[in-house]
């Protein structure tokens, strides 16, 4: 995947000597092992720190809310389904985008690597024929690559960008023979107090410093209900109601957006598995109405679609 | 200096002297990561942790705080009449916690303890309260503890401190209430010479694991009118989501919000942690939010920990280099990079 750096400044350099954008957002190389972080190229200065590696988890479509200049942005298969939700929901418009896509071999877990290490501090770390090499003091492990894929990525059915103006790489083989859902139907199969329980437990390290939100590229409310003031929506405490009450309606807000990048796990500092909530969503969109989010750029999506021929009774 | 070895199998047991005494704090492994709590056993302490993912700044300002209570009940002689909710001030021992966490205390002193204002729920648990330290024979690669004024075998913000020689530990008491937790322990023996030196050696190799990063000194000596001025912010900004996740776990960060929440005829006053990123933090009554973009929420809390506190204070920076937040921002934002461009010698625009 590293070599998407080269590719990546070249694309950027072009473009803004163009004309064609004003700026490009793609990532710099991070401070620590295993992070990157999002970066704003507005000149070939800066073009130099573009980089990309398994490390680019975070989804870049978030930073595109209502710009209103002209953006080359870097998008793997996640982030480019999410440009389709921002294109759909009017947060940015077509013309002002140049797409530079990426397929995807999947974004590395860096919490069950960290996990893996045991507490041993990671320095190096080098990829080579799908190994993860980690190396620090007195250490040095080999892993399968494929084994620490972020958990998202490892049942990801979108690998390569849905919508692009260049692609940088060749289409990746998409996953085929994965089930994304057997972690939802274990939870469906609870019964309601095991399964109240259940997400108790989830949610009970939650300190409402909402990360899973602001990471999440579907959350771009002027005012979030989280910081309605007046009334006061939703109580701040981390007490059970109030987590509870917070983590529910984020999951339902997102329902048939979230394109299940996996950018709000990725973000938690206490390691919430919130997909749980929002998988459940995206499975019963996709069984309700045959849709996935961010896969079709020119069709409405259901959730916000009124026909008159709607079959059921209460919407008439 | 009074000190005493404690050899590893004899340590449970003064753990259960302790909790025999006092309620008793420390490291506890939930999980996926450590977190101070308070222990139900003595082996659920573990002292192999590097750092907790949160500060313990919880066990003095807790994330939400029933501070008050009020009964709105008609008929009821004392509606409406505001009364401190009860609250567990018992005697309490904080048992490895990192020095650099235990500085912090004193940092947030200076907000919560002054000459004028005094907060009785700070004040009153950390009066409370014995910080038995563990001094960090290893830092972490994200520590950077000696650029900002303490160190990882600092005793300064502590009543004793553990350092781990490898088949014991050696406890140095610090001040008067830690000499009295030392004198009050069974099983200690002295420390030879040759510990007394294995320490020393100990504290300079961790020291110099860590490389110093920036200097503080630096960024107190800029204008501060330029530096708030100043180009790079659009730059460190760009990549924030704006979640608080840094202040949250920061255990320097003590801002809160209060808040009232009333159920039926019972109310109570809350105080919650509050922080700086989040819009509503400064949004006024009028609709006016003088920090309205993220560039000036990210300023804030780079310039109140780094340039602000300094000025007002004269005792440092607003950070004891733990790395938490250096860790855990979910877009990589380094507080060691940024005061770095902070203290770089021309910070004017172009």
């Amino acid at each position: 995947m590293q070599a998407y750096t080269e590719k990546i400044q070249e694309a950027a350099r072009r473009l803004l000597a163009d004309k064609q954008v004003d700026v490009v957002i793609g990532f710099r190389k991070g401070t620590l092992p295993f992070m990157n972080e999002p970066f704003l190229a507005k000149n070939a200065d800066q073009v130099r720190k573009l980089y990309w590696d398994s490390n680019c988890g975070i989804n870049l479509a978030n930073y595109l809310s209502k710009r209103t200049d002209r953006v080359a942005i870097v998008a793997k298969g996640c982030d480019s389904r999410n440009i389709v939700v921002h294109l759909l929901e009017y947060q940015i418009k077509r013309e002002q985008l140049h797409i530079l896509g990426i397929p995807c071999q999947g974004m590395l877990d860096r919490r069950r690597i960290l996990g893996a290490l045991d507490g041993k501090e990671p320095v190096g770390v080098t990829e080579k024929d799908g190994r993860v090499l980690v190396s620090g003091a007195g250490f040095e492990v080999a892993l399968d690559r494929q084994e620490y894929l972020q958990e998202n990525c490892a049942i990801c059915t979108h690998r390569n960008p849905v919508i692009y103006d260049e692609l940088l790489g060749e289409p990746v083989p998409e996953q085929t023979e994965v089930d994304r859902y057997e972690d939802v139907r274990l939870v469906e199969a609870m019964s309601a107090e095991q399964r109240w329980e259940y997400f108790d437990n989830l949610i009970k390290t939650c300190i409402r410093c909402y990360a899973c939100r602001n990471a999440c590229p579907v959350c771009f409310c002027p005012t979030c209900f989280v910081d309605e003031s007046r009334p006061q929506w939703v109580g701040k405490t981390i007490d059970p109601t109030d987590t509870r009450t917070f983590h529910f309606l984020r999951a339902y807000h997102v329902a048939g957006r979230c394109t299940d990048c996996g950018s709000c796990e990725r973000a938690c500092p206490v390691g919430i598995k919130m997909r749980q909530f929002t998988k459940k969503m995206e499975k019963d969109i996709k069984e309700l109405y045959g849709y996935e989010a961010g896969v079709v750029p020119d069709q409405r999506p259901p959730l916000d679609t009124y026909r008159p021929d709607d079959p059921q009774q209460f919407i008439k | 200096m009074m000190e005493i070895y404690i050899a590893k199998e004899k340590f449970p047991g003064f753990v259960e002297k302790l909790m025999g005494q006092q309620r008793v704090f420390g490291p506890v492994f939930q999980g996926q990561y450590h977190e101070f709590a308070e222990l139900k056993a003595s082996d659920e302490i573990d002292l192999s942790y590097q750092n907790t993912r949160l500060s313990p700044k919880g066990l003095f300002h807790p994330h939400s705080e029933r501070m008050f209570q009020y009964s709105l009940a008609t008929g009821d002689p004392e509606a409406g009449i505001v009364k401190e909710a009860p609250k567990d001030y018992s005697p309490r021992v904080i048992l490895g916690i990192r020095p650099c966490d235990a500085k912090a205390f004193r940092l947030d002193d200076a907000n919560f303890d002054t000459e004028t204002i005094k907060d009785p729920w700070w004040t009153r648990r950390r009066a409370s309260t014995i910080l038995v330290g563990l001094a960090c024979n290893a830092p972490c690669r994200s520590c950077f503890c000696t650029s900002v004024g303490t160190g990882p075998f600092d005793p300064a913000g502590l009543d004793a401190l553990l350092i781990d020689v490898g088949t014991g530990y050696v406890l140095q008491a610090v001040t008067d209430k830690g000499k009295e937790l030392a004198a009050g322990l069974a099983g200690g023996e002295a420390v030879a010479p040759a510990m007394t030196e294995q320490v020393a050696q100990l504290k300079q190799a961790a020291e110099a694991q860590l490389t110093i990063q920036f200097d503080p000194k630096a960024i107190a000596d800029q204008n501060m009118l330029e530096l708030f001025n100043a180009a790079f912010w659009d730059e460190v900004q760009f990549s924030c989501i704006n979640c608080g996740t840094c202040t949250f776990l920061c255990p320097t960060c003590w801002c809160f919000d209060i808040q009232d929440e009333v159920c039926n005829d019972q109310g109570d006053r809350l105080r919650i942690w509050d922080s700086c990123m989040f819009p509503l933090f400064t949004l006024h009554g009028s609709g006016h939010n003088p920090r309205n973009v993220k560039l000036q929420r990210v300023r804030q809390r780079f310039m109140h920990k780094l340039k602000y506190y300094q000025d007002k204070y004269h005792g440092g920076v607003a950070c004891v280099g733990c790395g938490r937040c250096v860790k855990s921002c979910p877009v990589n934002i380094d507080i060691r990079e940024v005061a770095r461009l902070m203290s770089a010698s021309c910070v004017c625009p172009a």
